[in-house]
């Protein structure tokens, strides 16, 4: 196997909750939005990591973690060999040369003001990458790589005279200005249309397999996660579920709320049967999640008081394969 | 099957100072009684444009230049805003609006909202009876009657979805629209909102046209499909024989850009180029310049409304003969 470029070890983000004045007079204890509650996964070099999940379940935060844009709460993460996960800001800044972010909505993260050129070559600024030859001659390369050819003619255009797939290569070509190892894509592509998608994702495979670059994808499509990843994690507040390779996951899921996710994926095809709905209601609050296993609210194969009380560890099942569920496991 | 809603060259105008969009032109289909007819299309294909013409709330740049919408028999077109309000609105023609997050009213109860449509439809109701409707309609959509008094901050999305389609279903209408039905909801919540959707058509007879961007729930929720592209309708047929052999190279290419969870793991096909802006669309069909068949006729003229076969037509120089 190869080795894990990052490591995650028990990782969590606790957010308080925001009280009003007379509220904190009259409650005791401060609540928190349990938005990563003690994840563990590991992600291998050049391959697509594929973190998936309904709103609210934490996968976002996992990303934003992993980049320390935020400051975690407790656990570690650990990138080549090294627990960064409470270094400071200012080593933090060298680090970010190698791990950088591609943001959902190309419709916001580019700064209308400025001009293709300028966007591309500021991460190298920031990094302290002053030479004009080199700055230009890295952004042109950035360009090309993400098949804006001729660079020259995207250049001196602004966010706003590109379309929408334009300005998410635009996007992936600033994240990749610095020869990173590491790329967290957070829905890169659900801002997008259907008909320009792929190109966004072939562009990540491309990627990857040219410069062996690892990804981490955060998405909700468990259909387009099956395409481009290698392994997937189903999370659900704030809780991994499953983990494994994406076949195995998606084609024999084991925990429960995968089979349920799975199941209420549409199929572009009117041959298949339709799809019967096995779980009922939302996902509950992250603020006060449910006792025991998280899921055992809505869960369909609910198997008695210790889906209540006992919180499931994510076991390993053989091969690649983790799930944390009650169903599995000598913890019966 | 007696065809609800029958549309004929529908063409819509939106005047803007840089000149007329078209953003739907010559659109043809028609919908049964219990049948489902999907308009699948980018954003900005014109897709609500239909439906808001449908329903006679465009808004006031926007015009209908040409064409009739039959609904039971009907032209709508041509019948005053007042008396179309009055009587089929609502009570024919209702719609879910897309986005479920803002489409109530933050500050009255979910339950006052649904029964205002009926207030207005039938003045001489007694309240007992209108609350009696009310909760038929919300134990119709699978909401706990109970909950008549909430606000909408207290429902979660799925509830709040649930609510905007008792809503549309509040004076029984004959014709549903419902606009991006699943955009801003989970999975499984989505699932659960389209299992609803074909519940209450079967159970109520009702026809329905689903407007969405996802092929895939059309597949699963549609008898009939249309696929627009910029304004036009591309091709429309029956949704078994369209996902088997789909005949415009705009179809065959959105189907393979749509991947499926089951089957092999393959790399997904993209449609070069993006579609056009529709305040100067392409010469002849407004496909060519991104298909791959393009051929010199394609850029000089438009292609007709070729029916191929029984309730199958496609706007393609490939299949039109002569």
């Amino acid at each position: 196997m190869a080795d894990a470029l990052v490591e995650v070890e028990n990782l969590k983000k606790l957010f308080p909750v925001r009280m009003g004045f007379f509220r904190t007079l009259v409650s005791r204890k401060q609540l928190f939005v349990h938005a990563v509650d003690g994840i563990s996964f590991k992600v291998k070099k050049s391959e697509i990591f594929a973190l998936a999940g309904e709103s609210g379940s934490g996968k976002t935060t996992t990303g934003r973690l992993l980049l320390r844009l935020i400051q975690p709460t407790e656990g570690k993460i650990i990138f080549e060999g090294r627990d960064i996960s409470f270094i400071p800001e200012r080593e933090m800044k060298s680090l970010r040369r190698k791990l950088q972010v591609v943001f959902q909505d190309p419709y916001e993260s580019l700064n209308p003001r400025m001009i293709v050129e300028t966007i591309v070559a500021e991460p190298l600024r920031v990094q302290g990458v002053h030479n004009p030859k080199e700055v230009s001659e890295k952004v042109v390369r950035a360009l090309e790589n993400v098949e804006l050819i001729p660079a020259d003619e995207f250049l001196f255009r602004y966010p706003h005279e590109l379309s929408g797939g334009q300005r998410q290569r635009v996007a992936v070509a600033r994240a990749l200005v610095l020869d990173p190892e590491f790329i967290v894509a957070d829905e890169p592509v659900s801002m997008l249309d259907v008909s320009i998608r792929a190109e966004i994702l072939n562009l990540m495979v491309n990627l990857q397999e040219k410069f062996s670059t690892t990804f981490l994808y955060i998405t909700h499509d468990l259909a387009l996660a099956r395409h481009i990843c290698n392994s997937i994690a189903v999370m659900y507040l704030g809780k991994i579920m499953e983990m494994g390779t994406v076949d195995e996951v998606i084609l024999e899921p084991l925990h429960p709320y995968t089979r349920a996710l799975v199941v209420a994926v549409p199929v572009p095809d009117p041959t298949m049967a339709r799809s019967e709905v096995v779980i009922k209601g939302e996902i509950p609050s992250p603020v006060n999640p449910p006792s025991g296993c998280r899921f055992h609210t809505r869960c369909p194969s609910y198997i008695g008081d210790i889906c209540r009380t006992k919180e499931p560890s994510l076991i390993h099942v053989g091969g690649t394969r983790f799930v944390a569920c009650h169903l599995y496991g000598k913890e019966k | 099957m007696s065809a609800v809603l029958q549309v004929e060259n529908l063409t819509t105008f939106y005047t803007t100072l840089r000149g007329p969009v078209r953003a739907a032109e010559n659109v043809t289909f028609n919908v049964g009684k219990g049948e489902a007819l999907g308009l699948v299309g980018e954003s900005g294909c014109g897709k609500t444009t239909v439906a808001l013409s449908i329903l006679k709330l465009l808004p006031s740049n926007g015009k209908i230049v040409r064409g009739k919408i039959l609904f039971e028999g009907k032209d709508i077109v041509k019948i005053k805003d007042k008396e179309f309000r009055q009587e089929i609105r609502w009570k024919g023609i209702s719609i879910v609006f897309q986005g479920a997050m803002n489409a109530l009213n933050p500050v009255f109860k979910v339950g006052d909202q649904v029964s205002e449509a009926i207030k207005i439809h039938e003045p001489r109701m007694k309240k007992e009876e209108i609350n009696e409707r009310v909760a038929k309609l919300f134990e119709l959509v699978g909401l706990d009657p109970g909950r008549a008094d909430n606000y909408p901050h207290e429902f979660s999305g799925g509830m709040r979805q649930r609510a905007l389609i008792a809503m549309s279903l509040a004076c029984n209408p004959a014709l549903l629209i419902s606009d991006e039905p699943c955009t801003a909801l989970d999975v499984i919540v989505a699932s659960q909102v389209l299992k609803l959707l074909r519940e209450i058509k079967e159970k109520l007879n009702l026809g329905m046209i689903l407007i969405s961007h996802d092929l895939s729930i059309v597949a699963e929720t549609c008898e009939k499909m249309g696929i627009m592209y910029a304004g036009m309708l591309a091709e429309y047929g029956n949704v078994m024989d369209t996902f088997k052999k789909p005949l415009h190279p705009y179809t065959q290419g959105l189907i393979s850009a749509f991947p499926s969870i089951k089957g092999e793991r393959t790399r997904m096909v993209s449609i070069p180029g993006i579609p056009p802006d529709l305040l100067n669309p392409p010469t002849g069909c407004r496909f060519h310049p991104r298909c791959k068949y393009a051929m010199d006729i394609c850029i000089k003229k438009e292609p007709s409304w070729w029916n191929v076969e029984k309730g199958r037509y496609v706007r393609c120089w490939l299949y039109e003969k002569g």
